[in-house]
């Protein structure tokens, strides 16, 4: 498949997903271009974590599409979302490491999996490199449960570039984690992005972690972008929500939920 | 209550029964559609089978062990009536290996292994565990489900074989050891009347017990919501379930083999 040359890497297009009567995603556009940085930024329950999910493929829009890599994950055929799958990294918000495997495993596990040919040196060479990567070097043998919080996340990290990716998604890096930690992620998403040459899409309601990695920042809100662009031109958007959000107010259309 | 009020619940009811049912359908077949594709994952298959049926063998022993005694005790007294205590024997063998062998081992193993995998695919699931193996392009179905129910399937006939077998001593011992029977007329009319469709027949009601219990705990957890709490109601909802599907099923299956 021949990718255009100013065709983005992922565009979301019209998507519209419900849950119930519940209208989570209510037409999303936007899109990233190759080794491009984008923070989708919101409040809870604005549908960012039902964002990110479409973006792998993990839900199906009710409308619109999800074109990844030139593949529409909707359309395309299962062996082809799974190939897509395939170059396209998760982090999930607690890490969802396997808690039955030591973080060894943990990281060799898309490697086993999709590699058949890689040996057992070679697994073990790359394991320890993805942990060097997130800053986790020596930890192997530990299983998850022994782990804290921001460890988990980066061992998660570290099996997200396992297979090398050309993209790589992060849901909720720092939610839950102290400011110290909140840093040390961020440190670790900007060097991942310099070093693997990797599009990034991450998804958080933490502004400081937004502005140290965007190049571009989103907002969405009841299901809507209301507001993308760079860090400055984000910051001096006129959307009233986006000031009550960069300022920590209650927006004025909001405060009757009060 | 009003009619009304009534008639709802009932509705309410059967459409989770059918929800539960149609779940029940759907990862069996994808379970089947799964089985032959590649990779096949050996280590899990055994790691499963082991589970299943190395763990359960003490379970199983026990409760057929003592099932073989309290029929022969119970047949004993009653058949002592009429002056029949030499087909005691025959009485043990047959409920056991045609029905009771069967049964109790698929209710023991539902007890044993099924909550068990309603519980970890319930976790995996609420903690985005079987998100992220849908991220990194690994089919949960594929991965876990599987090998867990093929084990199941392989395993419950062997218990149940064991189970006949030590069902049958039992009833040898309270027999020959309580109530002085001869030792060699109760082992010969053991085997007089016990033909080898006795035991196939046995053997495969428990493949399909098996294959209710493992797609039953597996479906319960993979449709898990709702928490910590959720996975209680999961697990519990697995045992349930899996022994009313393994009642019913028994009739059904016993008019078709006999």
């Amino acid at each position: 498949m021949v990718t255009e040359v100013h065709e983005p890497k992922i565009s979301v297009i019209g998507v519209v997903k419900s849950f119930g009567d519940k209208r989570v995603l209510d037409g999303v556009d936007f899109g990233v271009m190759a080794g491009e940085s984008v923070v989708v930024v919101g409040g809870s329950g604005a549908g960012k974590t039902v964002l990110i999910k479409h973006m792998i493929g993990l839900l199906q829009p009710d409308e619109g599409r999800v074109v990844m890599d030139g593949v529409d994950l909707k359309t395309a055929s299962p062996q082809a979302a799974l190939e897509a799958r395939k170059r396209c990294g998760m982090s999930f918000q607690e890490g969802a490491l396997f808690d039955s495997m030591t973080v060894f495993d943990n990281v060799a596990f898309p490697i086993r999996r999709h590699r058949r040919d890689v040996g057992p040196r070679a697994v073990a060479a790359r394991v320890r490199e993805c942990l060097g990567l997130v800053r986790l070097a020596g930890i192997e043998g530990k299983m998850p449960a022994e782990l804290s919080g921001g460890m988990r996340r980066r061992v998660g990290f570290a099996r997200a570039i396992a297979l090398e990716p050309g993209i790589l998604l992060f849901d909720e890096p720092t939610a839950g984690l102290d400011p110290i930690n909140t840093a040390a992620i961020a440190t670790v998403i900007d060097r991942l992005r310099r070093e693997l040459l990797v599009t990034v899409v991450t998804i958080t309601h933490d502004l400081s972690l937004a502005f140290r990695i965007a190049d571009r920042i989103a907002m969405i809100r009841r299901g809507r972008i209301v507001a993308f662009g760079e860090p400055e031109a984000f910051r001096a958007s006129p959307d009233p929500y986006v000031q009550a959000f960069l300022n920590g107010e209650v927006p004025q259309d909001e405060e009757e939920m009060l | 209550m009003s009619i009304l009020g009534w008639l709802d619940r009932l509705g309410r009811l059967l459409l989770v029964g059918f929800e539960d049912l149609g779940r029940f359908f759907s990862i069996m077949v994808q379970t089947v559609l799964w089985t032959p594709r590649r990779p096949f994952d050996g280590r899990e298959w055994l790691r499963q089978m082991v589970r299943v049926g190395w763990d359960t063998i003490p379970v199983v022993l026990l409760t057929c062990l003592f099932t073989g005694m309290v029929l022969a005790l119970q047949t004993f007294r009653g058949f002592e009536r009429f002056h029949a205590e030499g087909f005691v024997g025959s009485v043990v063998a047959l409920s056991l290996t045609r029905e009771l062998a069967p049964v109790l081992t698929g209710l023991m193993t539902a007890g044993r292994v099924g909550s068990a995998m309603a519980a970890e695919l319930g976790t995996m699931r609420v903690t985005e565990q079987i998100d992220a193996l849908h991220a990194m392009a690994t089919e949960p179905v594929h991965y876990l489900i599987v090998p867990r129910v093929n084990a199941s399937i392989l395993m419950l006939p062997l218990l149940t074989l064991l189970g006949d077998a030590i069902g049958i001593v039992g009833g040898w011992l309270v027999s020959v050891g309580l109530f002085g029977a001869n030792s060699y007329i109760y082992i010969e009319r053991t085997f007089q009347y016990l033909e080898v469709n006795d035991v196939t027949s046995g053997l495969i009601k428990a493949a399909f017990f098996g294959l209710i219990l493992a797609v039953t705990g597996c479906a319960k957890g993979f449709y898990t919501t709702g928490g910590a709490e959720g996975v209680g109601r999961s697990t519990t909802a697995a045992v349930v379930q899996a022994s009313l599907y393994i009642l019913l099923s028994d009739f059904f299956l016993t008019k078709i083999l006999f």
